[in-house]
């Protein structure tokens, strides 16, 4: 018999909108990728002067955990080697990648050079949030639900972590989604159950009607 | 949990085409390290380990890409040697690179057919095509430590049950792309690296792939078992190491603690040894706070240059020959140590019985990572 973890919030940013736990928070429809998230940065009051040097796919991935982190003060419930990351995309870092080699050709800059990782996103959470325990980064032509769920599920039941942010955090040029789960043992009042079921649930709460049941 | 062992394994570089010519050459001090012209890759000379423009890697190409043309060369190596079945629901290929295909954006401009064919995914369908696996591949692409981390995933998917084997390859290719970025970082070295010396000045890269098939069935056990693995992140700087080592020493007690193995049990540690100034006094700092500094480490980079996707594939296949044959590899290029905290740097080939091995590895983001290999 497997443990059961739960999804104690979850955040969805994709199409101008920011969703916390399944309800648009934030929403700034006609701007393009890179001002859009700005003005999340902006409405969420960071305050954080190396979010301007990043990529937009950190941009994304450090703002969907923002908002996921807001009002679940992990660090100071577990130590910072038993946090960790777990984030998927299809399109690696080809954004950054593409920026990086349009300047090379006259220029090759270092700071743009260190994007082209997509796990780096991982890196800037961790950075912001003293994250220090086990990470990974997968690349799926889509979102792979089933392998979320069994990876991050052995790290849990392992004791290798004690809480884990994981999902889909997918940018190139104007098209981008970031899903992002914070996954736990324990159970809160908005907690769901970390299944397959509700994983997806989540993932495609964003393209459904708002008021479906999805908890968290 | 299952045990996982070793069914077989490859390595294609430019040092030779399978494990054992690999293995060998290294123990003649055979490195593929050498001066390039700049030609397309470069605007001045450079060091890297690189195959030949010419190099035929697979009969038919097939449309493959040289990245792809790596993967199945080096795949169909393994696979010969084993009886392992890709069509198997219970066999599952992992991918592990940094960045596949992107040189295409080189010659090519960047149009959505064109960002199709660079995704990963679509290198991993063609592969996993070629040679029939049933399953989805996964893919890892995580930075310098992305072999490691394809071996820990494979390994844990076995560990529990899901599947019964797993072929984890790894490859990455060196063009303008990959060489101008660290040229840019000032990390490459002007002359072959060093790694763990007091002189040394940077990396060179080197192309390759490797691949490892892992199995959990006990026909294997007569083979090297993948016992243990860890991974952590600094959560200091994206391109940068830590000051202190202490996460890369996390992600050393984790993976002792999860092959059941004490510091003193390992005897001898793979490290990453970039050669890079940071990162390896990063190393020595972490083997430090393990307790393991007198245990002898040593560094490949200096025979196949860092070889980034398939580093730690590459590098775990020569520990685990290390392991069966007994042998310590040396640490080409180091001559003098230039670390602050002393660590036992293997400089000549050392015969001596061994059993247990630690890989380690880290990279841009923050990350590392450690395996442990037992006989």
């Amino acid at each position: 018999m497997t443990a059961t973890n739960h999804i104690t919030s979850h955040c969805v940013i994709s199409n101008n909108v920011v969703y916390s736990n399944g309800l648009p928070v934030f929403e700034n429809k006609d701007a393009d990728a890179g001002a859009f998230l700005l003005s999340v940065y902006q409405f969420l009051e960071v305050k954080y002067p190396k979010f301007y040097k990043m990529d937009n796919l950190s941009k994304m991935g450090l703002l969907a955990a923002e908002v996921l982190l807001k009002n679940n003060p992990i660090s100071e419930l577990y130590e910072e080697n038993e946090i960790g990351i777990v984030l998927t995309n299809a399109n690696s870092s080809l954004d950054a990648d593409i920026k990086y080699y349009e300047g090379a050709k006259t220029v090759a800059s270092p700071a743009l050079f260190v994007y082209t990782l997509p796990n780096i996103v991982i890196g800037e959470i961790s950075i912001k949030n003293k994250f220090k325990g086990e990470n990974a980064f997968f690349v799926f032509e889509t979102f792979d639900a089933a392998f979320v769920a069994q990876y991050v599920a052995y790290l849990l039941n392992n004791n290798i972590l004690q809480a884990c942010i994981c999902g889909w955090v997918d940018l190139l040029k104007e098209d981008y989604k970031a899903v992002l789960y914070l996954v736990e043992k324990r159970e809160s009042d908005v907690s769901v159950p970390f299944t397959v079921e509700n994983i997806n649930k989540v993932y495609l709460s964003d393209t459904e009607k708002p008021g479906n049941d999805i908890g968290a | 949990m299952k045990s996982v062992f070793i069914v077989a394994d490859n390595i294609l570089s430019p040092v030779g085409g399978t494990s054992a010519e690999n293995f060998d050459r290294l123990t003649q001090n055979i490195s593929g390290v050498k001066q390039h012209a700049g030609g397309t890759r470069s605007d001045v000379p450079f060091y890297a380990s690189l195959f030949n423009d010419d190099q035929q890697f697979v009969a038919d190409q097939n449309n493959h890409t040289k990245f792809e043309q790596l993967l199945i060369a080096s795949i169909s190596d393994a696979l010969k040697d084993s009886e392992i079945d890709c069509a198997d629901k219970k066999t599952i290929l992992i991918i592990s690179t940094t960045k596949g295909n992107i040189s295409m954006l080189e010659t090519a401009a960047d149009d959505p057919e064109l960002n199709n064919r660079i995704a990963l995914s679509t290198s991993a369908t063609l592969v996993a095509g070629h040679f029939g696996f049933v399953n989805q591949p996964l893919i890892v692409s995580h930075a310098c430590i992305s072999g490691l981390v394809a071996l820990i995933t494979g390994m844990r998917l076995l560990q529990t049950g899901q599947y019964e084997n797993a072929v984890v390859v790894g490859a990455d290719v060196i063009t303008k792309f990959v060489l101008s970025g660290f040229q840019s970082f000032q990390a490459i070295s002007a002359a072959p690296c060093k790694p763990f010396d007091a002189t040394r000045d940077g990396i060179n890269l080197g192309e390759g792939a490797g691949t490892v098939i892992l199995s959990s069935n006990p026909k294997y056990a007569n083979g090297i078992k993948l016992a243990g693995g860890s991974i952590s992140n600094d959560a200091n700087h994206i391109s940068g190491p830590s000051k202190t080592g202490e996460e890369l020493f996390y992600a050393i007690k984790g993976a002792l603690k999860s092959a059941g193995i004490e510091p003193e049990a390992i005897d001898f540690i793979s490290a990453h040894g970039t050669a890079t100034i940071y990162n390896d006094e990063m190393e020595a700092k972490a083997i430090n706070l393990a307790g393991m500094e007198t245990i002898p480490v040593n560094s490949l980079k200096g025979y196949f240059g860092h070889t980034l996707g398939a580093s730690g594939i590459i590098e775990t296949i020569i520990a685990a020959h290390s392991l069966q044959q007994n042998v310590i590899i040396p640490t080409k290029g180091f001559n003098k140590l230039g670390l602050s905290q002393s660590i036992n740097v293997s400089h000549e080939l050392q015969y001596l019985p061994l059993t247990n091995c630690l890989k380690t590895a880290s990279g841009f983001g923050g990350c590392n990572a450690a395996i442990v290999l037992t006989k």
